[in-house]
């Protein structure tokens, strides 16, 4: 199935690009998220994220359906 | 909209308007700003950027909350993206109530809380030539520096 990812701070200079279309046979944002580390070198791990479906946060055991729209979350430092 | 960004200096004439009551006896704010250093470098400039629709909608949950916890007329919360640089502003919080009280514990929940939970980033640049993003270089389980430092 095709997904949206996008990318931000130091996920997005990592992998080189801010977003992304995705032909993926991932289950979950898990899955998909050890999909992503092995093709781009993500430094941060899974546990240091949080993950947003359709930009609500979301758990990393839900079933990703086509057409999702996918954000890692690194830790956040706003203030 | 009770949290917004903006890519231009915060205008706190205007957002300070936004929070008059006749009921309120005074209002709380909270600027913070562009310091000079942190955890050991001296900082030149820094960017920030969001995940904005996500970060919007949290930032008003994190409002809302205030407004539920705390007896407060108004609140309101601008936080600044983009390039900024030393003493620049990039966030401003108020908050307007009958008394001064809850006033300054709804100011400084909103300000925490926005801190911790908003997906917003803080890139760093040094006086060195290196760079890093705020709480996700150090932490990385592998360093992400592979450029020289100046």
């Amino acid at each position: 199935m095709q997904l949206k990812i996008q990318y931000y701070a130091l996920m997005r200079e990592q992998a080189g690009r801010s977003e992304e279309s995705l032909e993926t046979s991932a289950a979950t944002p898990a899955d998909l998220y050890d999909e992503l580390i092995r093709r781009y070198g993500f430094t941060l791990t899974r546990e240091q994220l949080k993950v947003a479906v359709n930009s609500e946060f979301s758990d990393w055991s839900r079933r990703l359906t086509a057409g999702d729209a996918v954000v890692f979350i690194p830790p956040v430092a706003g203030g | 909209m009770r949290f917004r960004f903006t890519q231009t200096a915060i205008d706190t004439t205007q957002a300070r308007r936004e929070l008059l009551d006749l009921g309120a006896g005074g209002y709380v704010s909270f600027e913070g700003w562009v310091r000079d250093h942190n955890e050991g470098q001296e900082v030149t400039r820094l960017e920030y950027e969001a995940f904005q629709e996500l970060a919007v909608k949290e930032g008003e949950r994190i409002v809302a909350e205030a407004l539920r916890r705390f007896p407060v007329k108004h609140a309101l919360c601008i936080h600044r993206v983009g390039a900024l640089g030393l003493s620049d502003m990039a966030v401003w919080v108020g908050v307007s109530s009958a008394h001064r009280g809850e006033a300054f514990d709804a100011c400084r929940f909103i300000i925490d809380e926005v801190k911790h939970r908003v997906p917003i980033w803080k890139k760093e640049h040094y006086r060195s030539g290196d760079s890093g993003w705020v709480n996700c270089e150090r932490c990385a389980a592998t360093p992400h520096h592979t450029h020289a430092h100046a």
